[in-house]
């Protein structure tokens, strides 16, 4: 039934949004490939003249940007552990038990969507100098958990909600506990969309930078985010660092995107889609 | 993942009819109990300590005086503070450029993320893991990255966007000068980091609907226009709906781009929406108790949007 023309045109339409979508990332990479003399160019060639690796160099031998790296990884990995663990738990026992309050701790949940994330940083901010967490990861990683685990447990309540409970019934039959039910039988079953729980995790601790910036103030201490803005400052002479380190940082997110996307395109819609 | 929510209340509905019977299971309540809290309290602990004691420590401060001179010997004084923000100048101008930040974003969200879908949905197309893949990257990339670059490229002398608009022929824009443009830029960045993520959605969406659908609307001879209207947007809804009510909440209170391309309000604090505006307020001039009496509008607005949102669109009601 398609006409040649309705297939060209769609073909036209994806071809046009995908120069949308990756012409300003490409424009990262030639920022980051620069010679130091012509930081500022016209030029709108993807690999500019006299294309360079400098950046990389100074990138990688000079600026505090392994040890940012190395941060946001330690911070980022905790945060994924920490959010797995707790809604992969928290989401097992709001879809398969009734108990008091369920009802209300599930709508709550939903309403921490609401706040503004100032809102939180504000009362927080003054907490953490209170606590003495200031320039410390225990309170970011804390913040971050949070952050990540409303979306995190009603993803993983609704994934459980697909899993029969007849097979939790054959395993205590069989003479399993409850926590064996759920951690040989159910939990293995869930692997989608724990992958999808470790996804967002690791993504809502990796690109934080607002609270990130208020709450570490020591260089050596800085996340990605805040230092790379640091490149960004006044100085137009460090767009060059900041683009590599930019596309450096993204190399991983991306490559983890890619890998996980197809189980993230089946997840997103196996609560909501009954057909 | 946004659906959740609305199916997990239809299982619920569903497994609440035939409770009884595995409840028996647990002869050993206490054990139960245990077990239960096992698995909710460190969550419930998490969360509260983050999301709960804030926002009672900040429905206090808004009705005090705080700021930088009061902030160990705070007191109530009231309501001052919100009559306050209900009297600020701006606040009004600011709380419109939020509505509209908001509504033009969802809308063109929405809009291109359903509208590619479908496209990359036709049978006809090779290579869609490619091209999904080519059109996600927005959405992979981390924000404060990308919102940087399209800062760099609304540069009026050496920004990607003048340049080629000069190349087409056209003349440079001073953006991120004037208030307006540096909005419309604002706008621009979000529009683009934002697309990606609805049309994953409805690419999730458009998988469950049955083909046999569209079989028979061929053979009716309906046109794609009317198999869209009649197939394709009753059935994408319920998928939609949570996206979309989530997607307002989190663009209403997307504080990154707007901050990171205006470099925190510029030109001359004229580039805000509420969220930035509560952001500058309590952390460039400390005023806390203002800030949070803020915080506290934005909420409002925020709660009554989703419960009239939800209601009048039936967001829990199934499709079929």
């Amino acid at each position: 039934m398609k006409t040649l023309a309705s297939r060209f045109g769609s073909y036209g339409v994806l071809a046009l949004f995908v120069f949308v979508a990756v012409y300003p990332i490409s424009r990262i990479l030639t920022i980051s490939l620069r010679p130091t003399d012509q930081l500022l160019s016209r030029s709108l060639a993807v690999v500019p003249d006299g294309a360079s690796l400098d950046n990389y160099r100074v990138l990688l031998t000079e600026t505090p940007f392994l040890r940012w790296l190395g941060n946001s990884l330690l911070v980022a990995f905790v945060v994924t552990v920490t959010g797995v663990a707790l809604a992969s738990t928290a989401g097992y026992a709001l879809s398969r038990h009734r108990f008091k309050g369920r009802k209300a701790a599930l709508s709550g949940i939903l309403v921490t969507q609401m706040f503004p994330a100032t809102m939180l940083l504000l009362p927080l901010y003054i907490v953490l100098i209170e606590l003495g967490l200031i320039n410390s990861y225990v309170g970011i990683v804390i913040i971050y958990s949070a952050t990540a685990l409303p979306f995190c447990v009603w993803q993983m309540k609704g994934y459980y909600d697909t899993i029969p409970a007849s097979l939790e019934e054959a395993a205590r039959i069989d003479g399993a506990g409850p926590w064996q039910a759920f951690y040989k039988v159910i939990l293995p079953l869930a692997a989608p969309a724990l992958v999808i729980t470790a996804l967002f995790s690791f993504m809502s601790a990796w690109n934080e930078y607002v609270v990130a910036a208020v709450v570490l103030q020591d260089t050596e201490m800085f996340t990605m985010p805040v230092g790379l803005k640091m490149f960004q400052g006044s100085m137009s002479t460090q767009w060059g660092l900041y683009a590599a380190g930019s596309l450096l940082v993204s190399l991983p997110v991306i490559a983890l995107f890619l890998v996980l996307s197809r189980y993230l395109i089946s997840g997103l819609t196996l609560g909501a889609v009954k057909g | 993942m946004l659906n959740a929510p609305t199916d997990a209340m239809g299982i619920e509905a569903a497994t609440l009819a035939t409770d009884p019977a595995p409840r028996r299971r647990f002869s050993d309540a206490t054990r139960h109990r245990v077990f239960l809290a096992f698995l909710l309290v460190p969550t419930a602990v998490v969360v509260l300590a983050v999301v709960a004691f804030p926002f009672a420590y900040n429905v206090a401060i808004s009705f005090s005086n705080m700021n930088i001179y009061t902030l160990r010997d705070w007191r109530l004084i009231g309501a001052d503070q919100y009559v306050s923000v209900f009297s600020e100048p701006a606040f009004w101008a600011v709380f419109l450029k939020t509505i509209i930040w908001t509504v033009v974003n969802v809308v063109f969200h929405v809009g291109l993320g359903v509208f590619l879908a479908v496209i990359l949905h036709q049978s006809f197309i090779k290579g869609k893991s490619a091209w999904r893949v080519l059109l996600i990257l927005p959405w992979a990339v981390p924000q404060y990255i990308t919102a940087l670059t399209w800062r760099g490229m609304f540069n009026f002398e050496f920004g990607a966007v003048n340049l080629l608009t000069e190349s087409l022929g056209g003349s440079a824009v001073s953006w991120l000068s004037d208030p307006v443009t540096a909005f419309v830029a604002a706008i621009m960045t979000n529009i683009w980091l934002g697309f990606p993520f609805m049309m994953v959605i409805a690419l999730g969406g458009l998988q469950s609907i049955p083909g046999e659908l569209y079989e028979a609307a061929e053979v009716d001879g309906a046109s794609a226009w009317t198999q869209f209207r009649q197939i394709t947007a009753p059935l994408l809804r319920p998928v939609m709906i949570p996206a979309i009510t989530l997607g307002t909440i989190w663009t209403f209170n997307n504080i990154n781009v707007v901050w990171l391309i205006s470099n925190g309000g510029e030109p001359n604090d004229q580039t805000h929406i509420l969220v930035s505006y509560v952001y500058k307020a309590a952390f460039s001039m400390y005023r806390f108790g203002w800030a949070a009496a803020l915080s506290m509008v934005i909420f409002a607005v925020l709660f009554i949007f989703t419960q009239v949102f939800l209601n009048r669109t039936n967001a829990t009601e199934s499709a079929y």
